[in-house]
């Protein structure tokens, strides 16, 4: 009989109420596997051991009264350590949060906790999601669990390698520039970004705001399906929530690809790409036209440009949203002299690491006088231009796809001595979020090394059900059945 | 050299909501520090701000009064710069696009009308409270200091005037007539000494005659309509005296000291403020239609302007009218008239002993012991004969005090007017009887004694009499 | 286009205690980065309108009810100093 930790969600589920496992049970397992993994995956910042216990046994009671509140009920689940949890410490992975203890869950936490999931404790992220490799965090780096030398990708590192691995079922990671989906082409599992709105921020540690959104890291296509229907929805805390309408997610997705018209962003297949990432990606291609879809090039100029407005939106935002953290209210708190300034000005650089410092830099000097209009004035306007860009792609193509990082996993080191190569990480992952509209990470191979490959579908806003469609083709065309090095290994031992 | 003052006024008002702009705390003064407060007021990580929508309906209404055009299209802004009594660090504010723009409110002094230019009305979040402790004044004392951010995200309304105004006595009436709409439109209490609503001014100086604007000063901290009009006063006086003797005015913030009755430096920062403004990513543009304005305005509640009209119509003088309205009795006006007061009488007594009671005592019409019948009973008393008009103020003293409807106090303080001839006659003829040398005076033609005898009638009666029929009394008995 | 950055300037409007070594590094950083960034300015954007929200949405307002109030003994507890319910700083050097 296999590991419960190696189940998905759809697996769990159906175990569960079968009655061949309990959530208890499914729990211990999980729980068993980070204790074997952890040590050289540091996925994890905090493991929330009672309140999972008291979720499960929750859990198990609502079996018994024959009481279902849905797929997540009794399913072990990861959280960001960027979404607020009462009563657990939550911390961005930032020293500037050491041991802050939450009055409040966000919304996305009580969406959990009422469709009765189990959650486990809370993972490791680039500090305030800044990073694409989990090595800025206050916390140490997390490892890639097909290689423990390489980053799992980042900033929603810790998720991604728990998922790998069997540490959770799943888990919530969110997503400003690729944060979900480059972990999860980096660690082998699937990674979804909902459309902007879709899924609420309250309790989100803002990063940016007008690019951050949650999205499930899992290990199927249906699992990311299964989370996403329990989270998203409108949230009268978030005035930017999505108000109309939800679409059904799922309402397509066994249908296959036939007849449908899939676009290839050539500006996304650079010089940059490996080249295994681009033969898998071409071979995928090539499946995805046998069976039935229509593959077609397009070219969205504008992404071109991208990459450097979001490093202008993005810091500038954050700029503001990180301004709170000034040693009054809650966190660190140094004194730096005689007056509350000093306190302040030592407090923030004392307590935010050198990526979040730098960003901070870049965003107040970007909105300051004088320098407003040529640079996020003109990176609004870009941002216009590669809305326009998607729009247009939109009529010719269903969907677009692209490989989800250019590469595979690097090596931890590799790139944190020169911030514009941690940038172009990003490269694919970054216009989706400028343009608000949904995208997931499929793994669909790995490359010499035997590390993961990650295909992105992107689709325009609120169309998941036709992403969906796409990304399930996608998952049953690859046949990626591989399973990471620490998982095996540990697991056999 | 002769100056011309410039001064333009900045006006926040906290709206008197339920909750607060962005959050569902309560709204409220005083109180324990720190129970009116959430993740979002608190500027917890991760909380967001939701607007309300009664703030933004009641901020299109200010501007709505002062004739301002509402914007088809707004949007929130950040204004970033550090406080430590600032939740998040940036306050929420609008920027390049606010609710209103474009109006105007027109104000009469001694010299005249003048219409004052209204740039904007816009809505934001009135930041936490903090209390310095220790010696050394208000700020930069040792001691560090205190914050509660109960008062952090209540709905702050700001009204922000062109440079229009030339003297502190306008500068005085504008900001009293501001009040007097706002306390008409029923969206604060608007009480300066609670800080609800606050005044900052603009000075500048320029050679009479000349277009260009000098060296602006901002002017804060004025607690009342009276520290206003000192602040300008003083402020001007203050630049005067340097431009005229050759000195240049430092463009600086200056905080009113209302004992010391003097402008003082602020301490600020080494480098002027850039706040970077940007849109609020957090919320989503703000959009009014047409139908939803003319609804508003179809709404809107009689303004002074209108109520002063209404009055001097009603035979109120021109003052009088204006002091109804902005000592804010108008109300007990209506009432007393509706009951059957004469308009004038009621004016007369509302602008006079009640305006001079409320002063006295420091209070609003809203805390008065008197209603609208009670004070026509007072005047139909006075206009029967009943009472005297020095007994009546007497009695209105009883009836403030709380001891009653007018007729009761009269009863229990007996200063209802003797009415009765045969009474009357005899208290003067014991009077006249006394003072056989002043009636002969008064017989020769010395009618200034006339006074004297009245008063001394006045007195014997424990100023139940009628004044004016005991003097005719008294005539009466000279000559025969 | 040649960056310029008043780096101290910066670190002061944000806050940032940071050291002159600091300052530097951040400083040369910030021209390497912005002079990637800088390369929205070539493309061509007359007229067009600058996007501040990927969702085309207005009014998202919240009616005017009161709602819970958090425990003030959970906040301070998180909070660095504080005496008598109130939060506890040092003392303030500036103007508002
Ligand atoms: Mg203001
Ligand atoms: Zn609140």
């Amino acid at each position: 009989m296999s590991d419960p930790a190696d189940f998905t969600i759809a697996e769990a589920a159906r175990a569960l109420r079968s009655g061949e496992t309990t959530a208890a049970a499914l729990l211990k397992a999980v729980r068993r596997r980070v204790t074997m993994t952890e040590a050289d995956l540091h996925a994890y910042l905090t493991i929330d051991a009672e309140g999972a216990e008291a979720s499960a046994a929750a859990a198990d009671e609502a079996f018994a009264r024959g009481e279902d509140r849905g797929s997540l009920q009794g399913i072990p689940i990861a959280l960001k350590d960027n979404m607020v949890t009462r009563g657990v410490e939550t911390t961005a992975s930032s020293q500037i949060l050491a041991g802050w203890i939450p009055p409040y869950d966000a919304s996305v936490v009580t969406k959990l906790r009422d469709a009765g999931a189990v959650i486990i404790g809370k993972t490791n992220l680039d500090e305030f999601a800044m990073g694409s490799s989990t090595e800025n965090s206050a916390y140490g780096t997390s490892r890639n669990p097909w290689d423990p030398e390489r980053v799992p990708g980042g900033s929603s590192g810790g998720s991604a390698a728990a998922v790998a691995v069997g540490s959770a079922l799943a888990a919530l990671g969110s997503d400003t520039g690729g944060s979900i989906r480059q972990p999860a082409s980096l660690c082998g599992v699937v990674g979804m970004k909902p459309t902007y709105g879709l899924v609420s921020r309250y309790g989100l540690i803002a990063f940016a705001s007008s690019l951050d959104q949650i999205g499930p890291i899992t290990r199927s296509v249906d699992d990311a399906l299964a989370v996403l229907e329990t989270i998203a929805g409108h949230d009268p805390e978030d005035a930017t929530s999505f108000r109309g309408e939800l679409p059904d997610f799922g309402s397509q997705v066994d249908r296959g690809v036939d007849g449908l018209r899939i676009g290839v962003v050539s500006e996304l297949l650079g010089e940059g790409t490996e080249p295994a990432v681009a033969d898998a990606f071409g071979a995928m291609l090539e499946r995805l036209e046998g069976a039935g879809a229509e593959i077609r090039e397009l070219s969205l100029p504008s992404t071109a440009y991208a990459l450097s407005a979001y490093y202008l939106i993005a810091p500038a935002e954050c700029s503001a949203n990180l301004a709170r953290f000034d040693g009054v209210r809650y966190g660190l708190r140094v004194d730096g002299g005689e007056t509350v300034e000093d306190m302040m000005g030592a407090t923030r650089a004392a307590g935010f690491g050198p990526e979040v410092t730098r960003r901070i830099l870049l965003g107040t000097y970007a909105l300051s006088a004088g320098y407003y209009d040529a640079f996020y004035g003109q990176a609004q306007k870009v941002r216009t231009l590669v809305i326009e860009d998607f729009k247009q792609a939109y009529q010719q193509a269903d969907v677009l796809v692209t490989p989800t990082s250019p590469t595979t996993a690097f090596t931890v080191g590799e790139r944190t001595d020169d911030p514009l190569a941690m940038y172009l990480s990003d490269i694919c992952t970054i216009p989706s979020n400028l343009s608000g509209d949904p995208g997931i990470s499929v793994p669909i191979g790995v490359d010499d090394a035997g590390l993961p490959i990650g295909f992105q579908v992107l689709a325009p806003a609120l169309a998941e059900p036709v992403m969906f469609r796409v990304a399930k083709a996608v998952e049953g065309l690859a046949g990626f059945d591989a399973r990471p090095t620490l998982a095996n290994s540990e697991g056999a031992a | 050299m002769t100056w011309e003052a410039v001064i333009g006024i900045e006006t926040h008002v906290e709206l008197r909501t339920h909750s607060k702009m962005f959050c569902g705390c309560p709204v409220g003064f005083g109180g324990e520090p720190n129970t009116r407060v959430c993740p979002t007021c608190l500027g917890l990580p991760g909380a967001l701000p939701v607007p309300n929508e009664k703030a933004i309906e009641w901020t299109m209404r200010l501007g709505l009064a002062l004739d301002c055009e509402i914007a088809e299209h707004s949007l929130f802004h950040r204004k970033n710069y550090f406080y430590a009594d600032m939740p998040k660090n940036y306050q929420i504010s609008q920027f390049d696009l606010p609710l209103c723009a474009d109006g105007h409110l027109d104000v009469t002094t001694e010299t005249g009308e003048r219409r004052v230019g209204i740039t904007r009305v816009h809505l934001e979040e009135d930041t936490g409270k903090s209390t310095h402790l220790g010696e050394g004044g208000r700020i930069g004392s040792s001691g560090g200091a205190l914050i509660d951010f109960n008062r952090a995200g209540i709905p702050l309304m700001e009204a922000v005037t062109e440079p229009d105004i030339r003297t502190p006595e306008e500068a005085r009436v504008y900001a009293q007539e501001l009040r007097a709409i706002v306390l008409a439109l029923g969206v604060s209490d608007a009480r300066l000494e609670e800080g609800s609503m606050r005044f900052d001014a603009n000075v500048s100086l320029r050679p009479a005659g000349v277009v260009e604007l000098g060296v602006k000063v901002e002017v804060k901290n004025m607690n009342s309509m009276r520290s206003l009009q000192r602040a300008l006063a003083h402020e001007i006086e203050r630049q005067t005296e340097i431009l005229d003797g050759g000195g240049a005015i430092a463009q600086e913030t200056r905080h009113w000291d209302e004992e010391a009755g003097r402008t003082e430096a602020g301490r600020s920062k080494e480098e002027s403020s850039d706040y970077r403004y940007f849109s609020e990513p957090d919320l989503v543009p703000l959009s009014v239609g047409d139908e939803e304005v003319g609804k508003l305005r179809a709404g809107l509640p009689e303004l002074p302007a209108q109520t002063r009209a209404r009055f001097e119509a009603a035979g109120v003088d021109a003052t009088g009218a204006r002091v109804l309205v902005t000592s804010g009795l108008g109300t007990l006006f209506d009432e007393a008239v509706a009951a059957g007061a004469a308009a004038t009488e009621a004016a007369k007594w509302l602008t006079g002993e009640v305006t001079a009671y409320l002063n006295r005592e420091d209070t609003d019409p809203a805390g008065l012991q008197i209603d609208g019948t009670a004070l026509a009973e007072l005047v139909s008393m006075v206009e029967a004969g009943d009472l005297s008009s020095t007994a009546a103020k007497h009695v209105l003293e009883g009836v403030l005090a709380g001891e009653g409807e007018p007729r009761r106090v009269a009863e229990a303080r007996d200063l209802i007017q003797i009415r009765d001839e045969g009474a009357l006659s005899e208290a003067v003829a014991a009077v006249v009887a006394a003072h056989p040398d002043e009636m002969a005076r008064i017989a020769g033609g010395d009618g200034k004694l006339i006074g004297f005898l009245v008063g001394k009638v006045m007195q014997a009666t424990g100023g139940k009499a009628d004044p004016r029929r005991v003097s005719e009394l008294i005539r009466e008995a000279a000559a025969s | 286009m040649p960056i310029d950055i008043d780096i101290a300037k910066v670190a002061r409007l944000a806050r940032l205690g940071l050291s002159d070594d600091e300052l530097a590094a951040y400083g040369s950083q910030l021209e390497d980065i912005l002079e990637h960034a800088a390369r929205v300015q070539a493309l061509p954007t007359e007229g067009v309108e600058p996007t501040a929200h990927p969702l085309p949405m207005v009014n998202a307002h919240r009616s005017d009810e009161v709602e819970p109030t958090l425990d003030r003994e959970e906040v301070l507890a998180q909070a660095p100093d504080h005496v008598d319910g109130f939060f506890r700083v040092p003392a303030f050097l500036e103007d508002e």
